[in-house]
């Protein structure tokens, strides 16, 4: 993987639990420049754990001074926002990889309506930026519970084309009035929880909304689970996976290195052949289909699991 | 090292010629003595000095030439340029991108300057010298994709990427190995592919689209491809079928030397900044079989390849009426001696 060194030039509490990190060259140079959607592969060395999160870029993609990220602490979480929050300060040097876009936007369509739910509206600050450069129409709506935890609210435009909804000031989202009134030739994009997400497909399908309009980016983090045990057919080894851990963290961990790129099920590089399987995978994934899950012979180390008596992978 | 352009034609009196430097220099697609398809991609890393691969857009003596042939096939047929209209980002970054190559690499030939938004291109071997505003299309004379490749060598192909595949939906072909941008766009990785005989069962397209899908930008590909073409013509394109294809049957074995020609197609792949677009430059390099043969290596093994492949495959690629014919004279050149490893002559 392509990664740079970066100097962290700024970290900004955005609210008690969001913070933001601006990073940029150590010798002043530029970055390269990406599209909205875009996130890059933070590296986080946790005293002997190399941690490797996926975050969306916010930051201006045709501005190359530095890129930015916003990261959300989650306490239950693996690791990774808490060494973000409670480790990280503006001098220190990270590794973070090139952009890559698994979530751009389809400039086909004649409308860009964005629906973000939480943290999900990361990737939509970069594509409002792109949007509003190419004078191209969009509506962005951002639902969060408070605003303690709408710290977008803070770095999104004074425009009448974006909206907010805010749970406990009982203004929901009514997405049926949304998705009702948009011109033909709208794409809809959706970067939130799960339940959003779904929500979304089911009032949009019900409204007649075409397939390949709707768009959406579920940010997966490695779910914990119970310890197992991988044997590695081609390098002769066996591991055992932690709780906290993901198969892809502990592959790598003994030095074997599959491909990767999002980390989070959705971009298929490390893809790995199971050669035999006694037991029950756990896909979380978004790339294998529903049959090469039932036959349980390809797994997706960077988020799926296994329960039962042998794992042995094609690694 | 300056470059001195040949003053040449690629249609009518067939008047293109290459110099015994760019005869050295011709990317022999074959590194072994039989040829099948494979997902055959490296890194467009940058190769030994007068090599093809050391620059990232390799210029040549040809390069004049080429584009006042892409000149006369444009006037006669405007298709062969077209980008649908979402398109147009991705002509922005391929621009910026030729743009910057070319003057980092060639700055006795090329020189751009940056004040912002607003650019300074100097072409000279073209006499080009244009000011105007990055993403504003109303200060080039047309469309950015058009504007650059009509300064590049090669043909050039944008694909959008989404839905997890890859749509051609933009390109600049004029010299192309008989297939059709007008015909093809619009369509995905797939469908564009659909004519190439055994590829598709050998599950090669799966493989490579997984491997495009995820390319990474500042980490360009590179692969190269073949054919061969009778004459020294780069618009073999199928609207003009007519013009080239009846050539084919003009050979004969006092002829065929110099007649026939290895079109080598020099492809890279990158990806684009701001529009996640990938550009597909394919770059066309033509040699005679009588200028192959000078190198003793590449005529042992044209001559090996040529008589063992498939016969659906010179097929496909357009030759096997003219096989018997083409493997006859290279045989004159093969004396069983083996080769060595890679494509590159002996010293």
């Amino acid at each position: 993987m392509t990664a740079r060194l970066l100097r962290v030039a700024e970290v900004t509490p955005l609210s008690s639990l969001i913070t933001r990190f601006r990073f940029e060259c150590p010798d002043g140079g530029t970055l390269p420049l990406f599209s909205g959607g875009a996130h890059v592969v933070v590296e986080m060395p946790d005293d002997g754990v190399l941690r490797r999160n996926a975050y969306s870029l916010i930051s201006d993609p045709m501005d190359g001074s530095g890129y930015e990220i916003a990261v959300r602490r989650d306490d239950a979480g693996r690791g990774g926002s808490r060494f973000m929050h409670s480790r990280v300060a503006v001098g220190d040097t990270m590794r973070i990889g090139a952009p890559v876009n698994l979530f751009s936007l389809d400039l086909r369509a004649r409308k860009q309506l964005l629906i973000a739910g939480g943290i999900g509206i990361t990737p939509f600050l970069a594509q409002l930026r792109q949007l509003m450069r190419l004078q191209l129409p969009f509506e962005l709506h951002y639902a969060a519970r408070s605003r303690e935890d709408a710290a977008g609210l803070k770095l999104l435009p004074d425009l009448p084309q974006v909206h907010f909804h805010i749970s406990d000031e009982t203004r929901q989202v009514d997405l049926d009035a949304i998705l009702s009134c948009q011109p033909l030739g709208t794409h809809v994009y959706t970067c939130g929880p799960a339940g959003m997400i779904r929500a979304v497909e089911t009032v949009a399908t019900r409204l007649g909304w075409p397939k390949g309009a709707l768009h959406s980016e579920a940010f997966l983090a490695p779910p914990p689970g119970a310890a197992f045990q991988a044997k590695l057919a081609r390098s002769g080894k066996t591991i055992t996976v932690g709780p906290h851990q993901s198969l892809l963290e502990a592959l790598e961990a003994a030095d074997v290195d599959p491909p990767w790129l999002c980390r989070g099920g959705a971009c298929g590089q490390c893809e790995t052949a199971v050669l035999s399987c006694k037991g029950q995978i756990h896909h979380h994934d978004h790339w294998l289909s529903d049959a090469e899950k039932a036959s349980q012979t390809r797994i997706m180390p960077c988020v799926s699991r296994f329960q039962g008596d042998e794992l042995i992978l094609d690694r | 090292m300056t470059i001195r352009f040949n003053d040449e034609t690629f249609r009518d009196d067939y008047t293109f010629r290459n110099s015994p430097e760019a005869v050295r220099r011709f990317p022999f697609p074959f590194d072994q003595d039989s040829y099948m398809y494979s997902v055959n991609i490296e890194p467009h890393r940058r190769g030994q000095a007068g090599s093809v691969f050391q620059h990232r857009f390799d210029v040549d003596e040809h390069y004049i030439a080429e584009m006042r042939d892409r000149e006369i096939t444009l006037k006669d047929d405007p298709l062969r340029c077209q980008s649908l209209p979402h398109m147009e980002l991705a002509g922005w970054d391929f621009l910026e991108l030729v743009m910057t190559c070319k003057a980092e690499d060639y700055p006795d030939l090329f020189s751009l300057t940056r004040d912002g938004d607003r650019w300074h291109w100097i072409n000279r071997p073209l006499g080009i010298e244009q000011k105007f505003t990055f993403l504003d299309a109303t200060t080039l004379p047309c469309g950015p994709m058009e504007y650059i490749t009509r300064q590049t060598q090669g043909d050039h192909a944008l694909l959008d990427q989404r839905d997890g595949n890859l749509w051609l939906d933009a390109g600049m072909i004029t010299s192309q190995a008989d297939w059709s941008l007008d015909f093809d766009i619009g369509m995905n990785f797939f469908e564009w592919h659909a004519p190439v005989p055994k590829a598709a069962e050998m599950g090669v397209f799966q493989r490579a689209l997984k491997f495009l899908l995820n390319l990474q930008q500042g980490a360009p590909v590179r692969r190269l491809n073949w054919t061969m073409t009778v004459n020294p013509r780069l618009d073999t394109s199928p609207e003009n079928y007519h013009k080239w294809g009846p050539e084919k049957r003009t050979l004969t074995p006092e002829t065929v030397g110099e007649k026939q020609f290895l079109r080598v197609e020099l492809q890279t792949l990158w990806r684009l900044p701001r529009s996640n677009a990938i550009v597909f430059p394919i770059r066309c390099y033509l040699c005679s079989l009588e200028d192959i043969v000078t190198v003793p290596k590449w005529g042992r093994r044209l001559h090996r390849v040529l008589r063992d492949l498939p016969e659906e495959l010179a097929t496909y690629k357009g030759f096997s009426v003219n096989r018997p014919m083409i493997v006859d004279y290279l045989s004159k050149f093969d004396d069983g001696a083996p080769t060595s490893p890679g494509i590159f002559p002996d010293n």
